[in-house]
């Protein structure tokens, strides 16, 4: 199916849901509400005719100062069998910062949803495990944030400082040589 | 007399593997629940090798973010390189010329042999198949020999540019590729010698982590992972890039899904890799190696920008204000890198610096899975579903 007449599909499907469609590059993104996310991804999972089966990519966007709705969550989506691709955009604004998970359509969604929420902050509800993935659990902050330096935060990681403690403590079993 | 049963005292036990653990292919971190030797659940830890690399590209030009890409998977850099720079391209709307297309295959399927035969020799060894390592090694040494000749450095290349390849291929080097494509086939056979038919191999394999077709779709697997399981999925079929449209190859496939399954479609990827390269050489090009563009991209040679007024303006304009700004818009390109498909999705907001970019990279997806794998198995068993996933934890934590 061509990529704008999926995003025809959907709108048909749920036309108060999406808040618009853009083509660039032959490839083509449909921006949605979060309200009804799950759903519109089972739809798209399901539909003999679009068969979203696989999820290539789950990102978090931030477009602080940018656009009225700060965050957004993009969903790649590729069917193995009709061979065509869509990208899903779901809309998460900054006072809640939360949106359904995915987990229960991809299997694969749950480290990247993770990710999302390790770098971004952006909460997964429903999600089985929701743990910061690559940074130490007692980071404080989200680094990817427009609004988060990049040259590091402003105070010391708690944790180093006990790293460093521990390192101290251990020294007596140090190799000597 | 009356028998009396003595209860066995048993609890389960947590054991912490890794992060330096040599066989979790660096610095992966599982924390295993053991009844007995059965791994009742597999709790995976990534990070360690966090770098923020989608960070960094944001405050850095697209021309600047290309070394970045090369220390994502650090042993196919090449071939990150190219995902990169295809993508870039793909924003701009432009397109390499025929001869660096034909040049940039070439050295994507060199990079798919060098980091398969990482994979073969980790692989084999964790297993207890010294010998294969020490034999596949003499060829990495080969292919990165030739990376050499090539551009002048053996790991992190930063070969490939926005619009085109940096130098050209000397005779030479397309010489010695064509002996290796000719030589390396029956260096293949000599590995498979040494463990297809071994009985160690094939029960430490064979029927171990299985995964099914659906589910391997399900939890988004690609590459040879994805394969084994039977799916027949390769982006350099289904979204042909570079010079892949023009060549012919196969797509080997496994049936079971297991370990074994696995490592068939990588040996045979390997033979498939030598064939592509061999039709790139017959078939290469005449012509320029860098688009008409180029200079709106990427730097000018040095000799010319201290001799060419022009060269030196544009010189001057990329480092100080990056590449031509590029249009408003987003795109995801995607790649078949060894480990499998590595995406590359940037959000460009009209500037010469990437608003975002997002990796896709195929090793955390496939980190994501081994609880999948090793859960109800031996321990033993665990060391072999780290090593057919082919992870390398530098693109994991990126």
């Amino acid at each position: 199916m061509e990529p704008l007449e999926i995003a025809e599909r959907i709108r048909e499907r749920f036309p108060e849901e999406v808040r618009g469609v853009v083509e660039f590059r032959g490839q083509v993104s449909v921006l949605i509400r979060k309200e009804r996310l799950l759903e519109i991804c089972r739809f798209l999972h399901d539909e003999p005719a679009l068969a979203f089966d696989y999820l290539k990519d789950l990102c978090g966007v931030d477009y602080l100062g940018r656009r009225p709705v700060r965050f957004e969550v993009v969903y790649t989506l590729y069917s193995m069998k009709h061979r065509h691709m869509v990208r899903l955009k779901a809309e998460v604004g900054e006072d809640d910062p939360s949106v359904e998970s995915v987990v229960p359509v991809w299997a694969g969604a749950n480290w990247h949803e993770r990710e999302c929420y390790d770098m971004f902050g952006i909460v997964f509800n429903n999600h089985p495990d929701l743990r910061r993935i690559l940074m130490p659990e007692d980071w404080e902050g989200y680094p990817m944030r427009k609004d988060y330096p990049a040259e590091g935060p402003e105070k010391e990681w708690q944790g180093f400082r006990k790293v460093l403690e521990k390192a101290e403590r251990l020294k007596e079993f140090t190799w000597k040589g | 007399m009356e028998r009396v049963e003595k209860p066995l005292q048993t609890r389960e036990l947590t054991v912490s593997m890794g992060p330096q653990h040599p066989s979790t292919h660096g610095v992966l971190r599982l924390v295993l629940e053991l009844d007995g030797e059965t791994v009742m659940k597999c709790t995976p830890y990534v990070g360690y090798l966090h770098r923020g690399t989608e960070k960094l590209a944001e405050g850095m030009t697209y021309l600047q973010a290309l070394p970045l890409t090369d220390r994502l998977d650090y042993i196919s850099s090449m071939a990150n390189n190219v995902g990169y720079c295809l993508a870039v391209e793909r924003l701009f709307g432009i397109e390499a010329p025929e001869r660096a297309r034909f040049i940039r295959t070439m050295v994507c399927e060199m990079t798919r042999i060098s980091s398969h035969i990482i994979w073969i020799a980790t692989h084999a060894l964790d297993l207890g198949a010294m010998t294969v390592f020490l034999y596949s090694f003499r060829e990495r040494e080969w292919i990165l020999d030739l990376f050499e000749m090539l551009c002048g450095a053996r790991l992190t290349v930063s070969y490939p540019r926005i619009g085109g390849v940096r130098n050209d291929v000397s005779p030479e080097f397309l010489d010695s590729l064509y002996t290796f494509t000719e030589e390396f086939p029956k260096r293949i056979e000599e590995y498979e010698t040494l463990i297809d038919k071994n009985r160690i191999w094939l029960r430490r394999t064979k029927g171990i982590g299985v995964i099914s077709a659906e589910e391997a779709i399900n939890w988004g697997l690609s590459g040879p992972v994805l394969r084994g399981s039977g799916v027949n999925y390769d982006v350099r079929k289904r979204f042909p890039y570079d010079a892949y449209d023009r060549v012919e190859f196969d797509v080997p496939l496994g049936r079971n899904g297991d370990v074994y399954d696995r490592y068939r479609c990588r040996m045979e990827e390997m033979r498939q890799s030598a064939r592509i390269i061999r039709q790139c050489i017959e078939q290469l090009p005449a012509g320029p190696i860098m688009t008409p563009d180029a200079p709106k991209f990427t730097l000018p040679p040095k000799e010319k920008v201290l001799a060419d007024m022009e060269s030196m303006i544009h010189h001057f304009v990329l480092i100080t204000k990056g590449p031509m700004a590029a249009p408003e818009g987003e795109i995801y390109v995607a790649t078949e890198v060894p480990k499998g498909e590595l995406g590359f999705y940037i959000v460009s907001d009209g500037t010469g610096k990437p608003y975002r970019m997002r990796v896709r990279a195929p090793s955390f997806v496939h980190a994501s899975v081994l609880p999948k794998l090793c859960e109800g198995g031996l321990v033993a068993d665990v060391i072999a579903n780290i090593g057919t996933i082919d992870i390398v934890l530098g693109e994991c934590d990126r």
